[in-house]
């Protein structure tokens, strides 16, 4: 847990790093940071500690989600490029400080024992995120996310905390595990019979709507694609990843150590909510003609996906989860890190174009950046010898280790929405390989080139042989 | 060892072919599928003619899924690899009259289907099979889109939309199936294991999603709709590719994984894939007999003949499943040849209308007498290739149902109509502007059209040699579906 500590003063570092007048020094001293913490943290592997009185507890599969995000924040440093080259109107030293703290609040999501916790970990997550998004003070639809983004997300955590007094009600505890034993207790039916038992209903169904806000499921989705097409690319690659993980794992967390005696409470809404996010992430995504746009919806879709797994609870869904989304994170930051090249290459007075024709004939004149795209965009559509297949294969694996017939139901839904979730990757594909445009050579830099060689290299190995990760999963 | 050589041969001659520039290209690709020829034929006389597997490796890949890299060939397999084997190098020699931009990376592109092929009929593990069936796809997938006609990213996408969507269905019966496998193994005689243990409603299940992957990937009534756009808008090279070899990843799948895994769905729905069938059948064939455009009448004819194979697939006999393997083969050659004549008529008169062609026989003896020993062999006439598959399939569907064997007997004499339509209008008749002065074949023309021609008539004489090869697969297979 000394990572939290650790990033917590690597932030504060940062952000005097921003005297030095010295921008150069921001992204390798970031990167740096990130992987010290990403050392500490696996310092803990195999031991299961307490920390802070119980309020936070690290085992192993806190570690790998805690992994996975660290890694997909590396990979976002990576390809930070020093935010930009206006001297007048960027900061660089407080972005960078304010992607570190936002990283100790995913962490806090992923490790937390107590409720307060997780609370306060959407919190420092969610407004250091808040900020961010609306980083771009000079463009208007970065202020409007920024406060679209603050609005709904602190009413949804609002919600949340409701939710959470609500439990603590029903149950005398903030403790997951100390929840989960009072459920436990008493069955379905008592509960509901119990005069706290509404009240527990309540609390769950409040605390789970802040979570899946978080994770932009549907109904809960409205945010997502203004604030990820407002938000600076960069903070959108790192919202899609980071916090999407943080948020499932949470959730994940919560109900497989609190409330498994209830799955009966939140098993079937959540079975709507599955198939209602699959369905509006992939069939909405369609008619996007902004690429940024279409990934928004794609990372509903995805929530979609792993929510299935989340639901089917068998012995193999710490995995599942924890490979998907480190295959989509990887993917995905694939993906806007050739978009934010082209469109600031296609941009026009002064404004990147993100749409999807601003990828035509990429693959004339930049082979690399397309099959980069390519790579990104066949694993995130589930196409075999990329690790999203077996991100899929895994969750549909679960789904049928259930013995519900309900999962053959959700199976076929889900199939459905990746044919169409085919149909919308392949757009940028057709795009950069098969439509005609001028595009010139863009020049990377060597990080940046070396990232995207990293990711697809990465896709494309755990494409061939997931066992690499799966066995420490 | 054998199989995987003939998996990676292809790979590696690709990924060479796309290391070079120009003109070179045609000819590694070339050399590289002749070795593969060669290979292929020394499998095909190497391989014992009994029920087992051989040539196999077998290597753990995941071994947390229990998923296996194994590949081996038996009598049913070695029919199509050796399809495989045969006609790609003609395909390859077919485009040398071509000059294609980014030749490197089209010939390289047919290597890696090629060995995507290999890869599905060679597969002993059901993921493997899956994973060879997706991969066959995108090199297609590129060589239509890159290299067709002008409406091509928009037909090729279609196709490509509606094939995936087909074979994620293949993917959540396997899946299904395999969970249910009591070690997780993947392994397709594992799963005929385990699918003995499945009631009537879940085997229809996987029925069905088996049945919806490889009838679009055939594809059967009604999920033909891409076939006659793709086949049309796609370069010639990929027409063939399409036609000849990957159309009978369908046909194949049935047979190894359909029938013996969903014995009870087969029984409770196979009535109505087998009339599905016959509706093809006979739908494809009126309409190849209206087609003005030579491609499009043999995309139809396509449609109609590997209707034929289905339905022999799902009579569920001996007869019925010989005949659709030998007919796979025979197919293959016979459309192979045919996209070929339709290719060389294409670029001397830059037209594929019926109307606008004719006489073209006048100077061209060589072309002609080969065109109509394809087209005999296509129509079926004894001593063809086609005759052999097509009896026997038909017999076995007047075994499984003498109405329905009626129905799909119509096949022999609609067949004739069309097959004889486009050689009349298009060879026969009066000289018209774009035909005067059509050139004879040339050497590489030659090369390609006499051993397809030879083959036409050697597999209508002597049948016998594939026929032995696969019965005892055949036969064993059919024990087990019958278990």
């Amino acid at each position: 847990m000394n990572a939290i500590i650790a990033l917590s003063l690597f932030g504060i570092t940062n952000l005097f790093l921003g005297f030095l007048n010295n921008r150069k020094i921001l992204l390798p001293a970031t990167l740096l940071f990130v992987l010290i913490a990403f050392g500490l943290n696996l310092a803990d592997w195999n031991h299961e500690y307490y920390w802070f009185h119980n309020m936070l507890k690290t085992n192993n599969l806190s570690i790998n989600f805690t992994s996975i995000i660290l890694v997909a924040t590396a990979l976002v440093v990576a390809i930070s490029r020093g935010f930009g080259n206006d001297e007048e109107h960027t900061h660089p030293a407080e972005y960078y400080g304010i992607l570190l703290f936002s990283v100790v609040g995913a962490i806090m999501m992923v490790t937390f024992q107590s409720l307060f916790m997780l609370f306060v970990g959407i919190e420092i997550l969610s407004v250091a995120m808040y900020v961010l998004t609306g980083s771009d003070k000079r463009n208007l639809r970065s202020n409007e996310a920024a406060l679209k983004y603050f609005l709904m997300g602190s009413f949804a955590t609002g919600i949340m905390l409701f939710g959470i007094a609500l439990v603590y009600g029903a149950t005398g505890s903030f403790d997951i595990n100390g929840i989960g034993n009072m459920v436990n207790q008493a069955k379905l039916q008592d509960i509901m019979l119990n005069p706290y038992g509404p009240i527990l209903y309540g609390g769950i169904i409040l605390i789970f709507v802040g979570l899946l806000f978080k994770i932009s499921a549907a109904p809960f989705h409205f945010w997502t694609p203004d604030v990820y097409d407002g938000a600076p690319s960069i903070f959108t690659a790192f919202m899609s990843t980071v916090v999407k993980t943080a948020g499932v794992a949470a959730t994940y967390r919560l109900l497989s150590i609190s409330f498994p005696a209830v799955y009966g409470l939140w098993g079937n809404p959540l079975v709507y909510i599955t198939c209602l996010t699959l369905f509006i992430g992939n069939i909405t995504a369609v008619y996007q003609q902004s690429f940024k746009r279409m990934l928004a919806y794609s990372s509903i879709s995805h929530a979609g996906y792993l929510l299935i797994t989340v639901l089917a609870k068998t012995p193999t869904t710490n995995s599942s989860i924890l490979f998907y989304s480190l295959a989509y994170s990887i993917a995905t930051i694939s993906a806007f890190a050739v978009l934010m090249v082209v469109s600031e290459a296609q941009s026009k007075s002064g404004k990147p174009d993100e749409t999807f024709t601003a990828l035509n004939g990429l693959a004339k004149n930049n082979p690399f950046l397309a099959f980069v795209l390519t790579v990104s965009m066949l694993s995130l559509a589930g196409i075999p010898l990329t690790a999203g297949f077996f991100g899929k294969f895994f969750i549909f694996a679960d789904a049928f280790s259930n013995v519900s017939s309900l999962f053959k139901t959700i199976a076929v839904v889900a199939i459905l929405m990746s044919t169409v979730g085919i149909y919308y990757y392949f757009k940028p594909i057709i795009a950069a390989y098969l439509k005609k445009g001028d595009l010139e050579k863009i020049e990377l830099s060597p990080i940046y080139k070396l990232t995207l060689i990293i990711t697809t290299a990465l896709t494309i190995l755990l494409g061939i042989a997931p066992d690499l990760v799966k066995n420490i999963f | 060892m054998l199989t995987l050589t003939l998996i990676l041969l292809p790979i590696i001659a690709g990924l060479l072919t796309l290391s070079t520039k120009g003109e070179n290209a045609k000819v590694i690709a070339l050399v590289a599928a002749l070795v593969e020829l060669a290979l292929g034929a020394y499998t095909f006389f190497a391989f014992v003619p009994d029920a087992t597997s051989q040539f196999g490796v077998s290597y753990n890949w995941i071994a947390s899924a229990g998923i296996k890299f194994s590949v081996g060939i038996d009598g049913i397999s070695l029919i199509l690899v050796s399809l495989t084997t045969l006609v790609v190098p003609f395909i390859i020699l077919s485009t040398f009259q071509n000059n294609y931009e980014k030749a490197s990376t089209f010939y390289s592109l047919i290597l890696f289907m090629q060995a995507g092929l290999v890869g599905v009929f060679t597969a002993k593990d059901a993921f493997l099979f899956y994973f060879f069936f997706e991969a066959a796809l995108i090199p297609i997938y590129f060589i239509a889109a890159i290299w067709g006609g002008e409406n091509r990213v928009k037909v090729t996408f279609k196709f490509f939309v509606y094939t995936i969507f087909g074979s994620l269905f293949m993917l959540l019966a396997l899946v299904y199936l395999y969970i249910k496998t009591p070690t997780h193994s993947s392994e397709i005689t594992a799963l005929y294991e385990t699918a003995r243990l499945l009631d009537a409603s879940q085997q229809g299940f996987i029925f069905w999603a088996f049945f919806i992957a490889f009838a679009i990937k055939m594809p059967l009534f009604p999920f033909h709709t891409w076939q006659p756009d793709t086949y049309v808008e796609a370069p010639t090279a990929g027409t063939m590719l399409l036609s000849g070899i990957m159309l009978k990843m369908g046909t194949y799948g049935l047979i190894r994984l359909l029938l013996p895994i969903a014995p009870l769905g087969v029984k409770a729905w196979g009535t109505v894939a087998v009339v599905l069938a016959i509706i093809g059948i006979v739908y494809g064939s009126i309409i190849a007999i209206q087609q003005r455009d030579m491609k499009r009448l043999i995309a139809y004819s396509s449609f109609a003949h590997v209707g034929l194979m289905a339905a022999g697939i799902f009579s569920g006999n001996l007869d019925g499943i010989q005949g659709s393997l030998i007919q796979m083969l025979a197919h293959g050659i016979n459309v192979v040849g045919l996209f070929f004549v339709v290719e060389i008529i294409q670029q001397r008169t830059k037209s594929r209308e019926l109307s606008s062609l004719g006489g073209i026989t006048q100077t061209t003896p060589q072309l002609t007498i080969f065109f109509i020993i394809i087209m005999l062999g296509s129509v079926a006439l004894p001593l063809t290739n086609g005759f052999v598959g097509e009896f026997l399939l038909l017999k076995g569907v007047f075994e499984y149902n003498a109405w329905m064997g009626a129905v799909a007997g119509l096949t022999i004499i609609l067949g004739a109509v069309y097959m004889l339509r486009l050689v009349q209008k298009s060879m026969f008749g009066t000289t018209t502007s774009l035909t005067e002065g059509f050139e004879d074949l040339g050497l590489t023309e030659r090369a390609t059209l006499l051993p397809i021609a030879v083959l036409v008539i050697v597999l209508g004489i002597a049948p016998n040699i594939i026929l032995k090869a696969s019965e005892p697969a055949v036969s064993q297979l059919l024990s087990i579906i019958n278990k």
